[in-house]
């Protein structure tokens, strides 16, 4: 009872203002999704289900949708492999530098996403001399990936301590036995929701993509891009960002089993 | 259990003798990755800044000169770009600070550990929406026979139409979420003991919010609005979504990085959200809110 009823009616009132700010765009791409005006006049004239089934059809999707899949799957596997080992060295060890390192690591997100997308399209076109392409698409969305790895691994092995780790190898258990298990099965959880992040933070990039992609790949946001300003893909467009907040539910859903509350809040981004 | 007086062999032993090295190996990989090809392609980008094009193929020369700086600060449209650019990336900062305070309050210090979990999830819900489609949905509220056009018409107001206004409001609801969550894990730690201490004292809800939530909210807002303000700096796409004809600095560089085929240039423009981000960073340092990101 510390603040007086006024206050907390009022603070009430405004979060659910703001709530409905958040959600309500959102619901308003759904319902246009089966909106039956190509302009999305609102209030909605009918309602339609041909826009899904016209999307459905639509092979440019499919085929983005997939680019995308492979580029976060593989994006995860190394951000996977680095950030867990970028925490295990930061948080089992003290060294000179180790503030340094861990700025670093949060770099590529704390800069603007133009700043990391031309720097790695000039590094790669003007000082590697390889062509843009899948190769150098990966590369960059692990740049950006292995933070929200590191962030859920250093936040568990911060909370378990080292206590089972030393009483491991004093029982005479080797760096690797040791590491596979006891370190990681401590970490598995909290990895599997940093990797759930990774993908959809990968899954949905799109500023560093259009620097890093070239001319030949079309992810799923790439696509959708492409297409948002023809009139007469509007309403497979918006079908498909329909289908996305729908399926956006399922990490949700997921994370919240996986991970407990401080690595859900220290995962984001 | 013979097994445990064994001690390991091979590789394994080599590393468990030795924790330098052990460190070594841990830390190669991602360093190699993040410092020598992340940090080496800054700092490419900072020297490819230095050098320009020439007239006509769009081959670099590699001279060192200063000229594309020297066109960012004298040609005026770059000025105003540069100046709209952060003006947008203030105004956002600035409304997601506003809106995210009284519901991270509610959150954290009025709502019951229930309905929290409730809104930690609504307010999570929408970062793993797609940012393209969240700048989208507002490319439909804002349209000419949108929703909002048809909630203030019989007002007698009517939608922003595609522009800067649009722009703000549409970054502004994209990086909402980065400002309520740190905002909110702050208030968290802070002990409730210590606001009915206040209210024990004498002090009213306002001047409680004033004197002792306000202190601890603010690294934390410091923190957020590293992020809205990093995010608006380099964001082009909600622009050309919901912006009309308005350029951000993120556009500068794409168009010259494509269409011009000015790479020097790009990196030059590109710099200046760099620059603006570390004195903003090293402004902030002293709150104690890197601490807390």
């Amino acid at each position: 009872m510390t603040f007086s009823r006024a206050t907390r009616a009022l603070l009430l009132g405004i979060t659910g203002l703001v709530l409905l700010f958040i959600h309500v765009p959102l619901a308003l791409v759904v319902v246009n999704s089966f909106n039956v005006s190509r302009t999305f006049a609102w209030p909605p004239p009918g309602f339609t289900t041909q826009w899904w089934s016209a999307a459905a059809q639509s092979a440019g999707a499919r085929n983005a949708i997939v680019v995308s899949l492979e580029v976060a799957l593989l994006a995860t596997a190394v951000a996977l492999l680095l950030g867990t080992m970028a925490a295990l060295a930061l948080q089992r060890f003290s060294f000179y530098g180790r503030d340094t390192i861990s700025l670093l690591i949060i770099l590529p997100i704390a800069l603007p996403g133009v700043v990391t997308g031309i720097a790695l399209a000039n590094a790669f076109l003007t000082v590697i001399g390889i062509e843009l392409g899948m190769l150098t698409l990966v590369v960059s969305h692990a740049t950006f990936c292995i933070v929200t790895i590191f962030n859920n691994a250093i936040a568990r092995l911060r909370r378990v301590g080292g206590n089972l780790e030393e009483a491991s190898m004093d029982l005479g258990a080797g760096t690797f036995r040791t590491f596979r298990s006891v370190t990681l099965p401590m970490l598995r959880s909290a990895l599997l929701a940093g990797a759930l992040l990774s993908f959809a933070l990968s899954f949905d990039e799109i500023i560093v993509t259009t620097f890093t992609a070239g001319q030949g790949i079309q992810t799923l946001p790439i696509w959708i891009y492409q297409n948002l300003f023809r009139p007469n893909q509007a309403p497979v467009v918006n079908v498909v960002a329909a289908a996305l907040i729908v399926v956006s539910i399922v990490p949700i859903w997921l994370s919240l089993k996986l991970a407990g509350p401080d690595e859900s809040v220290a995962a984001v981004r | 259990m013979a097994e445990e007086q064994q001690s390991p062999s091979g590789g394994g032993a080599l590393l468990h003798r030795h924790p330098r090295l052990r460190l070594g190996l841990l830390l190669g990989p991602p360093m190699l990755w993040l410092g020598v090809l992340y940090l080496g392609s800054l700092a490419a980008l900072f020297i490819t800044s230095l050098w320009t094009v020439d007239a006509f193929g769009g081959n670099i020369q590699r001279v060192w000169n200063l000229q594309n700086y020297r066109d960012l600060f004298t040609i005026d449209v770059y000025r105003t770009i540069t100046g709209r650019t952060i003006a947008t990336a203030a105004a956002v900062t600035v409304i997601d600070a506003l809106l995210a305070f009284p519901v991270a309050l509610y959150m954290a210090k009025v709502a019951s550990p229930r309905l929290q979990r409730v809104l930690v999830v609504l307010v999570l819900t929408p970062l793993w929406a797609s940012y393209l489609v969240k700048a989208y949905a507002w490319r439909g509220m804002l349209s000419n026979d949108g929703p909002v056009e048809w909630l203030l018409a019989p007002l007698g107001g009517g939608t922003p139409g595609y522009g800067l206004v649009a722009t703000v409001i549409t970054l502004a609801y994209l990086w909402l979420p980065y400002m309520i969550l740190p905002m909110y894990a702050g208030l968290e730690r802070l002990p409730d003991s210590l606001l009915e201490a206040s209210a024990d004292l004498g002090a009213s809800s306002a001047t409680t919010v004033r004197r002792v939530v306000l202190p601890v909210l603010f690294p934390a807002a410091v923190a957020g609005s590293i992020f809205t303000f990093s995010l608006t700096l380099g964001d082009y796409i909600a622009v050309r979504i919901v912006g009309g004809t308005n350029q951000m600095l993120g556009n500068v560089v794409y168009d010259s990085f494509l269409t011009g085929n000015n790479m020097p240039f790009a990196a030059a423009v590109a710099t200046i959200p760099v620059v603006v981000m570390l004195l903003y960073l090293a402004a902030v340092r002293r709150t104690g809110a890197l601490e807390s990101l």
